[in-house]
């Protein structure tokens, strides 16, 4: 006998994160938040540029590949056949890990994770860390969970290194400053880098050998490291970072301490399935036949590398998006970006206007399923509409994510939520359910049919000439107005073809 | 409940009674249609490295003295007399340098950040996407000397060049401690152009050999 509350066998949802913690949630929905990008023409120049550079590198080094669809296909069932046997494929992580003188560390949220890190942290005596860019680490707001012990967090990757000391937050998953040009970032290093020489330029090389210096001490004298991990292999408890700068390699390597934080979701079965990642991921993400450093280590290597690792293994609400067939393939996501790069709405409000750590397509899907929706006013209630559907993301994902189509449950859900809150239809359901009811009787079509046509002197250039009554505004507050023709199709057909029917 | 069972129990919970297990195609390919360390891989893997600012030096011989005046070449038109190197890299290799020393573990990053070159093998080199790993054995030595001084000379056999991927993947054992290095250390955090040289070395220099 299952003990198990509810039917036997229908899914459970695992509970949501809490959006208190971390960084998922903004503190406005997306159109308002997108109003404000869209007004920063700098903002919309550097994405535009950013996006149509990776666009075209992505493109020609995804045609050289004559297996691509075939990769594509492997990654995505392998995703998928590592979520259907998740609890065995993390026991067998963990097992690997212990076995080779790691330490497995469970969190059920980011409260948990976070303090699990501090403790660590602490517990080496250090005051600082060294950071290697880490989504799950940005997720749980790991770095102020730290400074509020009083432990520095440093951030190595470059662009993540400029959102720091710009005071900023990430807007890419990739290249977090991707919203910031060049002279931008000569400002921010020589207003806050500290030493750093006042005659620097705006050449790329110039900034990058900056921030070389910069970190250099830092990397020399840190005794902790955190990191995230792209890959966790169950077989061999092999753990893998793919990155390009060696901020990676110093993080993973100098310390005499290294804290890894994974997604569950990270694990994949076998060494063999790393073939296919390390083909897809770099050439989606950075547009190159192989990133510069892929790193991979197993526990402890003795006299090689950290003599101490943690591994912390994170929930936070990825079991509530495991409990849903469709929602669950948002968690094959290997955050190559690509999906941000192709959207013309990322590409027009760049990814603070999503207000979570995951902006973009992958976002829209990811954050809501993981946060959940709620049916009010909280701003992830309107990721799933931050899209146009026009699909260019499933095209790219290289494990093929349907974004679209969870976008489009997703909207479903919302609508649902909502009028379980305010027992009174969200405007799409009351549009609908007008339209269904006039289109229920031929006469009553018609007649709706010759009334829109009326309508039409009320709209001029897509914009209605006197403010409409609720839910309509909320429609044409972001949208033209399209102008109905002057005669309906019906009036039209039985004009020029006869009496009708 | 401890968080263990606890997320196990939610994630047995999420995926009911019988979650659907997909078979896996692998249809993609699993070598390439030319044999390892031939001229084609070995041609390849030249432009690959060079279009990632690489410098490859061709040695026609895998003969460990002309290697050795390779390496010697390349580091005194860069006036670079000092290196570290692993003590499995073969003397040869290092006999022409005026000052080497040899990798004991015991060498702190600040020492080796004071040594402007390393000189190091490799365990194998992927074709198509002009990677190089390391495997952190004796002819590679451990990450961190390979990581701190500014350049890097490292050899690669011909006869260790393979075509693809997954051909690479299956040479190399995955309980050490792997690096896949594909060109100098570079960005792309500025607009998204790629800069070579970061924290990683500035210089990496490849012989290949044979
Ligand atoms: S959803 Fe697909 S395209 Fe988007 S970041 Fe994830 S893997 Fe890449």
């Amino acid at each position: 006998m299952s003990t198990f509350l509810g039917m036997p066998g229908v899914p459970v949802r695992g509970p949501a994160a809490d959006t208190a913690v971390g960084h998922l949630t903004g503190d406005r929905p997306f159109p308002a938040a997108a109003r404000d990008s869209l007004a920063d023409t700098q903002l919309r120049r550097n994405l535009a540029h950013a996006t149509s550079t990776i666009r075209a590198k992505r493109a020609a080094v995804v045609t050289e590949v004559p297996d691509w669809e075939a990769l594509r296909d492997a990654g995505s069932a392998i995703k998928a056949d590592t979520m259907a046997r998740l609890p065995e494929l993390l026991e067998q992580l963990e097992a690997n890990v212990v076995a080779r003188g790691g330490t497995v560390h469970w969190a059920r949220d980011a409260a948990e994770a976070n303090r699990i890190v501090t403790d660590l942290v602490r517990a080496t005596g250090a005051d600082e860390v060294v950071k290697v860019k880490s989504m799950a680490t940005q997720e749980i707001g790991l770095n102020e969970a730290l400074e509020a012990v009083g432990v520095t967090a440093h951030e190595t990757d470059l662009a993540e290194l400029i959102v720091q000391l710009g005071h900023d937050r990430p807007s890419h998953i990739l290249v977090p400053a991707i919203h910031r040009g060049r002279a931008e970032i000569r400002e921010i290093f020589a207003l806050e880098m500290p030493g750093v020489d006042p005659s620097l330029t705006d050449e790329p090389a110039v900034l990058a050998a900056a921030a070389r210096t910069h970190l250099r001490q830092v990397f020399l004298r840190a005794r902790v490291a955190v990191s995230g991990a792209n890959f966790g292999v169950a077989e061999t408890g092999t753990l893998t970072v793919v990155e390009s700068e060696g901020n990676g390699r110093m993080c993973l390597t100098l310390p005499e301490t290294l804290i890894t934080v994974m997604g569950i979701e990270k694990v994949v079965p076998s060494w063999r399935d790393l073939e296919v990642f390390l083909q897809l991921l770099p050439r989606s993400s950075t547009g190159e036949r192989m990133n510069p450093y892929t790193s991979t280590w197993t526990g402890v290597t003795p006299g090689d590398g950290p003599q101490e690792f943690h591994l912390v293994l994170l929930d936070n609400g990825r079991t509530r998006a495991l409990a849903d067939d469709l929602g669950r393939t948002a968690l094959h996501c290997i955050r190559c970006s690509a999906c941000l790069n192709v959207c013309p709405v990322y590409e027009r409000t760049g990814g603070h206007a999503y207000g979570s750590t995951y902006p973009g397509p992958i976002g829209a899907i990811l954050t809501p399923l993981l946060t959940g929706l709620t049916g009010g006013d909280d701003p992830n209630d309107s990721l799933p509409y931050a899209s146009t559907l026009c699909g260019a993301c499933y095209d790219v994902c290289p494990v093929k994510i349907n974004i679209p189509e969870i976008l489009v449950q997703l909207r479903a859900e919302h609508t649902e939520a909502h009028a379980d809150r305010h027992r009174l239809p969200t405007a799409e359901a009351a549009a609908m359910k007008a339209v269904a009811w006039s289109m229920a009787d031929p006469a009553r079509f018609a007649r709706a049919g010759r009334a829109a046509a009326l309508a039409r002197h009320g709209i001029r250039r897509g914009k209605p000439l006197l403010p409409l009554p609720p839910p309509l505004n909320g429609w044409t507050a972001s949208r033209d107005a399209p102008r109905p023709s002057a005669e309906s199709f019906r009036d039209w057909w039985a004009r020029t073809r006869g009496p009708s029917s | 409940m401890t968080a263990r069972e606890e997320i196990l129990s939610r994630i047995r919970g999420a995926l009911g009674d019988t979650p659907s297990r997909p078979d896996v195609p692998r249809t993609h390919r699993q070598q390439g249609v030319h044999r390892p360390g031939t001229p084609e891989l070995v041609r390849q893997l030249i432009d690959r490295l060079e279009d990632y600012r690489a410098t490859v030096v061709r040695v026609a011989a895998e003969d460990d003295d002309a290697i050795g005046q390779a390496i010697a070449d390349a580091l005194t038109v860069r006036g670079i007399g000092q290196v570290v190197a692993p003590p499995g890299v073969p003397r040869a290799w290092t006999g022409r340098l005026a000052d080497v020393v040899v990798d004991e573990a015991s060498i702190d990053a600040r020492t080796l950040d004071r040594i402007p070159a390393v000189v190091t093998g490799s365990v194998v080199a992927i074709a198509e996407t002009g990677t190089i790993v390391l495997d952190g054995a004796t002819v590679c030595g451990r990450r961190a000397i390979t990581l701190v001084p500014d350049t890097h000379v490292c050899v690669v056999r011909a006869m260790h060049v393979v075509q693809t991927v997954p051909e690479g993947l299956q040479r190399v054992d995955p309980r050490r401690a792997l690096t896949f290095v594909s060109g100098p250390s570079a960005t792309s955090d500025i607009e998204l152009d790629r800069v070579e040289g970061v924290h990683g070395p500035r210089t990496l220099i490849v012989v290949v050999a044979g």
